[in-house]
């Protein structure tokens, strides 16, 4: 049986365990139907032309874990920003694991997408944003939202700040020989309202993942929301991450993606501007080798006007890697005054590694500055050769030169120990301890 | 100011297609539909050998399996193929008589669009094998470039007269089976032009096509061959003009450009077709597949100015097959009132050490839509290759579009590739400099246009030069606003 059948003949099995009563399940209906006629997408279509979902359509993914996997914190202690305090909402294998995590209710929200969908004073909130701006087309996305059940919910209300960072972590233990995860988050920020959310999905054994996430951001009125994505996942995990955001007025949404791991890692990031004066950041480093596949699709629409967008993306491809990158800014008539930038930057290090980008405007306004720059290219042989002659060595010289590429996205964050995390993932992941704190 | 903003903006509006007139010249045309039958009595009207049938057979067939891409970013009725006469040729001509015994209609009719045959012939010092309806009418200059072993001729001509060379080349470069519009074009092409310089050959003089679409409901397939042997050189421009017409009217060409070693090929097209009235009515599809063919250490640079046609589907392109070769692509593309372009080039690093140059300028006014679509793509065999792309575009009025598709695709570590691109409207401190200094509004606009665009129309031949600032202007005349 192909995956999309068997998701397609779980949905009734899936009803057991929700409220089919709830006004969401509708969504839900009306998205499978979506994803049935559609299925998985294939190159033919042009989103997905460098993105191949072939090899994880034939895998046997199991859709619902048999049982419930505890883990100890020391096992996993690791993969948490452990030097500092936050707030934790954890799954295992895709259930809520009440003893790993610390929610709070306390001011703010943060706790369970599946509390908010049962208990009835999220109810008014379900109604106003659950599946309002993530995609009601696109095929991944609804085989998210008729699956919906589990995730994180985290509303700020009006002129709040939680007190610590929040985050968002998914383990797979490997209990299941390969196992697929669909997680759905909604994050509401209200006006005024500030939050810092990291997401990280990790695989504990090399047992296949496959995780097709979906999370929806709203932005109120001068909101803040700081969006870190980890990526550093084992060697069989794939994800497909689908992003939605929408800002209002004055509001500033940045999303950082820091790939590293995984098999195959697909991310949409999209961007609606639903208002004026508002700045939309994204942000990413992909540093990749082995067969890993990964592939930033980004789109940010400008609806109205005096907005900014600013996009940056580093990558660095070593052996049989493969980087895409598909950059869309869609700028609509009445959008005047927009500045959208857009920048692409790659290292290709091995001959066999493959890079296909894609920086794209549709620009339909005509007072604007939009740009987009694109380069390919190798290290500077002259830099490399001006380290070396002051004793530092080919390899370090070559990490040197690859974390300055990478620093202007680093510069950006703005939780100190996470960029000390960062920082010591891309020294891993480029082989050298460089000796000093970077 | 002579006029009010109003007036000016009045009268530009009413301001008809320049060259918009029609000659009524008797033409032998084919019965409407396509159909085998067509196909074989097309090769039959040109006395082709047996081989070259088969040939446009075979192209039928693969045709026929073909579906009609949809993937371009431009909106159109889609033609009907079984509505078009695929042949047709002015009657009177014949290639044996002298200059002198042309019809006068037609020499009027070069005149009303600048090229008087005999007046290029002396002055100019440019060969013209003018294509009019599908039939070479007059050529000139045979004889000189005769002396240097240049063939220069029609498409059907050089069939009949040096098959080996045709037999070997056509279709080496876009084969039968590239595309809907190239399968098309190898079934029914009308005729073209041909173009051979011998070894180490420098020829002497720029070569020059006018084509003209001119029947009402006939089609123009044209067919280009160039080849440029070891270590020889030619300039060759193509120039289009169009009578305006109320339905639209298909042109699918393909354009064949091979570079043997060490040799380099200069392309330019100045098109300036039809590009329907302010409404949006009529117009010319113009679907073409161009391409070429660089072997060792050879070049080719493409440069196109295109302000014509309804709809634009054009991606000049270079295969950079051989080692050291360079791929050059410069482009100007207006669009004003409802056109659309979907225009741009394909760089495809095969060969080591091969460069590509791309610098690609888009400007839309009006309710058009512009969009640049290009391909970079490096082999992982493709040692040191190297690419700058640069695409800026200029939006005037906030109903036009500009877009731009770049793929980038990259497979070699030492690939060296940059791509840049901009969009921008004109800055009111530009204007206002200009018009403080007693330059108007439209003036200075033409002033920056051509400011923007000149780093192509550099690349210009003189002679096509001068006529395609003067397109530039005429083009985005009534934009202002």
């Amino acid at each position: 049986m192909s995956l999309k059948d068997k998701l397609v003949s779980s949905f009734m099995a899936f009803e057991n365990n929700v409220d089919v009563e709830h006004p969401v399940h509708e969504v839900r209906v009306d998205a499978l139907k979506n994803f049935e006629s559609k299925g998985f997408p294939s190159k033919k279509e042009e989103a997905w032309k460098y993105t191949s979902l072939k090899s994880l359509e034939n895998v046997d993914f199991s859709i619902f874990p048999k049982e419930k996997n505890t883990l100890e914190y020391k096992e996993v202690k690791e993969y948490f920003i452990n030097e500092i305090d936050t707030y934790k909402i954890v799954f295992v294998d895709g259930i809520f694991s009440s003893y790993l995590s610390e929610t709070t209710h306390d001011g703010v929200d943060i706790c369970l997408m599946s509390s908010a969908l049962s208990k009835p004073m999220y109810k008014q909130i379900i109604e106003v944003y659950f599946n309002k701006i993530a995609s009601k087309d696109d095929s991944l996305t609804s085989l998210n939202t008729a699956f919906s059940k589990e995730g994180a919910y985290i509303y700020i209300p009006k002129n709040k700040m939680p007190k610590k960072p929040i985050e968002i972590v998914h383990f797979a233990t490997g209990n299941e020989a390969s196992l697929m995860l669909q997680p759905r988050n909604l994050i509401v920020v209200e006006e005024n309202a500030e939050v810092q959310i990291l997401e990280r999905h990790q695989s504990l054994t090399s047992n296949e993942v496959l995780t097709n996430s979906v999370t929806e951001i709203f932005a109120a009125d001068s909101a803040i929301v700081d969006y870190y994505k980890i990526q550093n996942d084992a060697e069989n995990a794939s994800l497909i991450d689908n992003t939605y955001v929408n800002q209002k007025n004055k509001s500033v949404v940045n999303v950082h993606t820091f790939s590293f791991g995984g098999k195959l890692t697909r991310n949409n990031l999209n961007f609606y501007q639903n208002g004026e004066y508002m700045d939309s950041v994204m942000k990413g480093v992909t540093i990749i080798g082995a067969k890993q596949h990964v592939d930033h699709h980004t789109l940010v629409h400008h609806i109205e006007p005096n907005c900014e967008s600013h996009q940056d993306y580093k990558g660095i491809f070593a052996e049989n890697s493969t980087g895409v990158f598909n950059g869309k800014i869609i700028v609509d008539k009445i959008a005047q005054k927009t500045n959208a930038f857009q920048q692409n930057n790659n290292i290709l290090i091995s001959d066999k590694a493959t890079i296909n980008t894609k920086p794209q405007l549709e620009i339909f306004a005509d007072d604007v500055k939009c740009s987009h720059g694109c380069t390919i290219g190798q290290l500077d042989e002259d830099a490399m050769f001006y380290l070396q002659s002051r004793g530092i060595p080919q390899k370090e010289a070559r990490a040197l030169l690859m974390y300055a590429f990478a620093n202007n996205v680093l510069a950006s964050v703005r939780i100190p120990e996470l960029k000390i995390r960062i920082n010591k993932l891309i020294a891993t992941k480029l082989g050298v301890n460089l000796g000093f704190d970077l | 100011m002579a006029y009010t903003e109003e007036e000016l903006k009045k009268e530009l509006e009413t301001k008809e297609y320049e060259y918009g007139f029609y000659t009524d010249i008797e033409s032998e045309t084919f019965p409407v539909g396509l159909s085998e039958e067509i196909v074989i009595a097309i090769s039959k009207k040109k006395e082709e050998p047996e081989w070259m049938t088969l040939w446009r057979l075979e192209a039928f067939k693969i045709w026929k399996e073909m579906e009609e891409p949809e993937w371009a970013n431009v909106h159109y009725v889609k033609p009907d193929f079984q509505a078009i006469s695929y042949y047709s040729a002015p009657k009177k001509a014949d290639p044996n008589k002298t200059l002198d015994d042309v019809d006068p209609e037609l020499l009027e009719m070069y005149k009303k669009l600048g090229i008087s045959v005999d007046e290029q012939k002396k002055l100019q010092n440019v060969a013209v094998d003018i294509v009019m309806d599908s039939v070479s009418v007059a050529t000139t200059f045979k004889k000189t470039l005769g002396e240097k072993g240049i063939i220069f001729c029609s498409i059907s001509e050089a069939i009949k007269e040096h098959p080996e060379l045709v037999k070997k080349y056509l279709g080496s470069v876009v084969p039968k089976t590239d595309n809907f519009y190239a399968a098309l074009n190898s079934a029914v092409f009308s005729d073209g032009s041909f173009c051979y310089i011998p070894k180490g050959v420098r020829c002497p003089m720029e070569l020059s096509t006018y084509f003209r679409i001119n029947q009402a409901g006939t089609g123009q397939f044209e067919r280009t061959l160039v080849i440029a042997d070891e270590g020889s050189y030619v300039s060759y421009l193509e120039g289009c003009t169009a009578p305006s017409r109320d339905e639209n009217q298909l042109h699918a060409a393909v354009v064949e450009l091979v570079s043997l070693d060490d040799a380099e090929i200069k392309y330019s097209t100045v098109q300036n077709w039809f590009p329907g009235n302010k409404e949006g009515k009529g117009g010319v599809y113009n679907f073409v597949t161009k391409r070429a063919l660089c072997e060792k250490n050879a070049k080719v640079s493409w440069t196109q100015v295109e302000t014509g046609s309804a709809v634009t589907w054009k991606y000049p392109s270079c295969i950079l097959k051989g080692d050291n070769s360079i791929g050059e692509f410069y482009s100007i593309a207006v669009t004003n009132n409802y056109q659309q372009a979907d225009t741009g080039t394909k760089m495809i690093h095969l060969g080591k050490n091969t460069r590509s140059t791309i610098i690609s300028k888009g400007i839309s006014a009006g309710k058009s839509h512009n969009s640049y679509r290009g391909l970079v793509q490096v082999s992982s065999r493709a040692e040191n290759a190297r690419n700058f792309s640069q695409c800026d575009s200029l939006l005037m009025g906030n109903e036009c579009g500009a877009h731009t598709f770049p793929y980038i695709e990259v497979k070699n570590k030492s690939a060296m590739i940059e791509h840049e691109a901009t969009t921008s409207k004109i800055g009111e401190d530009q204007i206002f400099y200009c018009n403080q200094r007693g330059i108007d509004t439209e003036k200075a606009i033409a002033l920056i246009v051509n400011g923007f665009s000149k780093e192509v129309l550099n690349k210009l031949p003189m002679e096509f030069a001068v006529e395609a600032q003067k397109l530039l202007e005429i083009s985005l005349e009534g934009s202002v606003g």
